[in-house]
């Protein structure tokens, strides 16, 4: 049986560096997918490469069993991915930030305002993104998450900026995502401890 | 999940939301139109003033003037067309996004026309009193204008795309855009000498509507690809 998301025998260069080689995962819906390594080490490389940035020295991504490479559409509307920078415009609201991407990735959830109350931003919304705080801005990345639907979830550093109370969040969140029969993927430097069945790459 | 059949009215509705993003954006911030604008009413303006009062001279040189100083014009804003959001990490948003990227290249290219193209063309006619442009001639400088600004954003925003890593890549993009402007340049200033001068104007507003249309259909596919290799 083959698994939802999987790659194998990944090689990536970074000009002269090798970031990682012969590198593999595969992982299963309820699954949760951890990249550890120190800074500088390929993980945001590696996610960059699985959602199809990057190009793989050798290896592929598989989805449902077929290259990523040929299904790029489906495979898009099937994540999403909390990069390092927020993605969202500064001078824009919450609102006209979430707006715009509810626009990009048609399979929106609609519970809007359920989700802000839940992460805590809901008085924020008529601000413009510039006068959050770091931690602000990383919870309404969140917010991008809870509004799609898609089963896959990439995240990097989700823990940076984030208080005591923002980490658990996440940590919720993402355990109850993968009860549901999510997937995530998951770069970190420190430890992470999420009760659900976990893999781990080392970079 | 996108289903076959409701597939073509999310695709537009994309586009739209980026452009309407961007005009939002640039609405917010107008700094940015009103610079482009300036410099091409500033250029206009002391042109005159250098080259002397003579009407015959400031008819003869009206029209190569208001071109050259509209299309450097809009090139000037160009460069930040992808930028901001290749700092912000947009871009990788719109790239890993299940829309089309070439669509949503075009929804930020016609942004750009609308904020930067389209007053350039709005604001020539007043530009044209300062070279005794007649009223007729001063129609064609706007149509022509009109196409000339059209291919000039969708040309540019390849080269934006393709620069958009790049630090200070300002002079490459002009480098890049301006061979492919010449065309443009060449038929639209002279279009507009030929009704100054009484002549047709149909040939060279078909070349500029044609070299639009050609522009529309393969520059957001260039774009995309550029942009993919930019950010990678």
């Amino acid at each position: 049986m083959t698994a939802k998301l999987s790659g194998n025998d990944l090689t990536l260069f970074r000009g002269e560096r090798c970031l990682f080689q012969h590198l593999q995962f595969a992982l299963d819906p309820g699954e949760l997918l951890i990249l550890e390594g120190s800074n500088g080490s390929g993980k945001t490389s590696l996610l960059r490469a699985i959602v199809g940035m990057l190009e793989l020295e050798t290896g592929v991504i598989h989805w449902d069993g077929k290259p990523v490479r040929g299904q790029r559409q489906l495979f898009h509307s099937s994540l999403v991915w909390m990069a390092h920078r927020v993605g969202f415009k500064a001078d824009l609201t919450l609102l006209e930030n979430l707006r715009f991407e509810a626009a990009l990735r048609p399979a929106s959830n609609n519970d809007l305002d359920r989700i802000l109350v839940r992460l805590g931003i809901d008085r924020l919304t008529r601000l413009p993104l510039r006068s959050l705080s770091a931690g602000q801005q990383r919870r309404v990345s969140l917010a991008r998450m809870l509004l799609s639907d898609a089963p896959l979830w990439l995240m990097d550093e989700p823990f940076t900026n984030l208080d005591r109370e923002g980490r658990d969040l996440v940590v919720k969140l993402v355990s109850e995502h993968v009860q549901v029969g999510g997937m995530c993927v998951i770069a970190a430097h420190q430890d992470v401890q999420i009760d659900a069945p976990t893999q781990k790459v080392r970079l | 999940m996108i289903d076959e059949n409701g597939q073509s009215p999310a695709l537009v509705a994309g586009m739209v939301a980026v452009t309407k993003r961007d005009l939002l954006l640039a609405w917010k911030r107008p700094g940015d139109v009103m610079n482009s604008l300036l410099f091409f009413a500033i250029v206009s303006t002391l042109f005159p003033l250098a080259v002397g009062p003579s009407p015959e001279q400031l008819e003869f040189s009206g029209p190569g003037v208001l071109w050259v100083a509209a299309l450097l014009a809009a090139l000037l804003s160009l460069n930040s067309l992808f930028l901001t959001d290749y700092e912000d990490g947009s871009l990788d948003q719109m790239i890993v996004s299940p829309l089309p990227l070439p669509l949503l290249a075009l929804g930020k290219t016609i942004a750009h026309w609308l904020t930067s193209g389209l007053p350039l063309v709005l604001v020539s006619p007043v530009l044209a009193i300062t070279f005794r442009m007649h009223w007729s001639v001063t129609g064609v400088l706007m149509l022509t204008l009109m196409l000339g600004t059209i291919s000039l954003s969708l040309v540019g925003s390849i080269g934006a795309a393709l620069t958009v890593g790049l630090h200070r890549g300002t002079a490459l993009l002009s480098l890049l855009i301006l061979p492919l402007m010449m065309p443009v340049l060449i038929f639209g200033a002279r279009t507009v000498s030929l009704a100054a001068a009484g002549d047709g104007v149909a040939a060279g507003t078909y070349f500029l509507a044609a070299y639009a249309m050609l522009a529309l259909s393969l520059a957001p596919f260039a774009t995309a690809a550029a942009l993919r290799i930019s950010n990678e």
